[in-house]
């Protein structure tokens, strides 16, 4: 029980991770699969934040009168990683007009039917 | 003084969290769209208000209440130029808004 | 009484079940959803609210940056590739099994990972061991900057930090590559532009929306104000270069939306705006090579003055103003590309 209560916030994290997983392999439309793949690396962030996160610390920020702060190390990491995220994410959605300058549409399976032709 | 601040502070807190839930119910049971942002427009103004109200009272005189009264007034300014924003979309777009007929 | 109020771990913990149950019913609506424009809001939504579990969670750097770029610019940008592409998302997806089936397959492998992980919140944890607590109680003395964020990204970790804003240079690159629409091939196709055909945006709505256009000329100099602070009191506060290179491009997004892209990029040409993007990357690349060249390693700013502190103070200060610039002028040129690429 103690497990449970202990680790609920990693696995409701999951949950979350797999809800973007199955729209990116699951769905065609090319700006959902963008979609899902965000919710994805969002949940990847709140993971590791939550792996940060010391029980009475504070933000880790030196202030008077505190003695625990959290750890200051993941929160580096994911902010790199949300910068590099909405570069990623630009770079995307750019290559989604692109294609639907070419191809007309953009959902995946009709894009294949395109490519396969007659 | 203290306990009275400690009080008002408080009642200000749950103020404006029932308005926010006020707001909640209207932006999902009013039956119109216009009338559905003026429902989303308590929780702005009232609401957030309220809060952060509460908030200040608890800070006393200190930086965090000057930042704090900044922000209520930015919040205050900008909620309804959203709302406004968003009533000028539905309107160019043409949604109209529902009337009561006049049956007499 | 007051047994409840000082249960803090209890409040933060019913915060968090609240804001985490919130966001699972987002997430599974976003996958329900036909319409794009919905899903681009519930993703709005969806980042807001991780941006609130992350202050219960003392990331308040981290919120900083995920409401600002989450909520902020991703779904512009969203929403600006709607406009040009699809509306609704093709509704004969039913469920798909495999998908399902090997989704609950990856969540049941992690969940199983997980049981061996320490408790949420233990202060004994591994992570807490060895590297954190080095630059949690060294950081004030050696660096002398109270965020330790900042010191840790910007002097600790400046390589990493370097490569992450080559990273958002070269994703500018890319955008730029993709989506500028070529001089020859404008003029070539497109008959000269009159007043109602250059800004199909919707400009000519704004031309009469004078609460938006009085509100939007009263709050556009605060935004820049407070990107400049952001920018400059990441030492002592949360914030620093990736927050203020945002807040300063939503500044002149918030110009493109309302006076329209032709008077925004007026005051911002694109191509002025590509230099900065470079200009950026320059001064950060500059400040370690200024180092090398004062007798230190590359990045090692405490050579860069008298004192080691003074040094680091100066370091941190222009790479973070490297690395605002080359966001903040990334982010307006994406923009500008993808608002420019319907047109014409």
């Amino acid at each position: 029980m103690s497990q449970i209560l202990g680790l609920y916030n990693y696995w409701i994290v999951i949950l979350l991770m797999m809800a973007g997983f199955y729209n990116v392999i699951a769905r065609g439309n090319l700006i959902k699969k963008l979609i899902g793949l965000n919710i994805f690396q969002t949940s990847v962030f709140l993971l590791y934040i939550s792996m940060g996160k010391v029980e009475g610390g504070t933000a880790p920020i030196v202030a008077e009168g505190m003695a625990t702060y959290s750890n200051p190390l993941p929160h580096v990491l994911i902010l790199t990683a949300i910068v590099v995220g909405i570069a990623t994410t630009s770079v995307g959605l750019s290559l989604v007009i692109r294609i639907r300058e070419a191809y007309d549409t953009i959902e995946e399976d009709e894009i294949q039917q395109l490519d396969e032709g007659p | 003084m203290d306990t009275f601040i400690h009080l008002a502070s408080w009642l200000c807190l749950l103020l404006g969290c029932c308005f926010c839930m006020i707001g909640g119910v209207g932006l999902l049971r009013l039956p119109d769209f216009y009338s559905r942002i003026h429902g989303g427009g308590v929780t702005d103004t009232l609401g957030a208000g309220l809060v952060i109200t509460g908030l200040m009272l608890q800070g006393g005189l200190t930086l965090t209440t000057a930042k704090l009264a900044m922000i209520l007034l930015f919040l205050l300014l900008t909620s309804p130029v959203a709302t406004h924003a968003i009533a000028r979309a539905a309107q160019h777009s043409g949604l109209k808004p529902q009337v009561a007929d006049d049956a007499a | 009484m007051s047994n409840f109020i000082s249960d803090i771990s209890l409040q933060i913990d019913l915060v968090d079940i609240v804001l985490l149950t919130i966001l699972v019913v987002v997430a599974v609506a976003v996958i329900r959803v036909r319409d794009l424009f919905e899903a681009v809001v519930l993703l709005g939504i969806f980042s807001l609210l991780s941006a609130c579990i992350f202050t219960t969670l003392d990331a308040v750097d981290v919120a900083f940056t995920e409401a600002a770029v989450g909520a902020g610019i991703s779904t512009v940008l969203f929403l600006a590739t709607l406009t040009l592409t699809a509306r609704k998302e093709k509704a004969q997806y039913s469920h798909s099994w495999s998908g399902f089936i090997v989704c609950t397959l990856t969540g049941g492998a992690l969940i199983y990972g997980t049981l061996d992980m320490p408790h949420f919140g233990d202060p004994d944890a591994p992570i807490h061991q060895h590297v954190a607590p080095r630059y949690i109680v060294d950081s004030p003395e050696e660096i002398g900057v109270p965020n330790m964020v900042t010191s840790v990204l910007a002097s600790y970790r400046g390589y990493d930090t370097l490569g992450e804003t080559t990273v958002i240079f070269t994703a500018g690159l890319t955008v730029l590559l993709l989506l500028r629409r070529d001089r020859r091939s404008r003029d070539r196709s497109a008959s000269p532009p009159t007043a109602e055909t250059t800004d199909r945006r919707g400009s000519h709505v704004m031309r009469h929306a004078m609460v938006l256009r009085v509100m939007s000329k009263l709050f556009i100099p605060l935004i820049l104000l407070f990107a400049l602070y952001v920018q400059f009191h990441g030492d002592f506060g949360p914030g620093g270069g990736f927050q203020a290179g945002v807040i300063f491009a939503a500044a002149f997004v918030l110009y493109a939306l309302i006076y329209g892209v032709e008077a925004a990029q007026r005051v911002a040409p694109p191509a002025r705006v590509q230099v900065f993007v470079a200009l950026g990357l320059l001064l950060y690349i500059g400040t370690g090579l200024a180092s090398l060249f004062a007798g230190g390693n590359f990045l090692e700013y405490k050579v860069l003055a008298h004192e080691a502190s003074h040094g680091e103070h100066i370091g941190i200060l222009f790479i973070e103003l490297g690395v605002g610039i080359t966001v903040a002028a990334a982010i307006i040129n994406t923009f500008f590309y993808f608002a420019g690429r319907g047109r014409a």
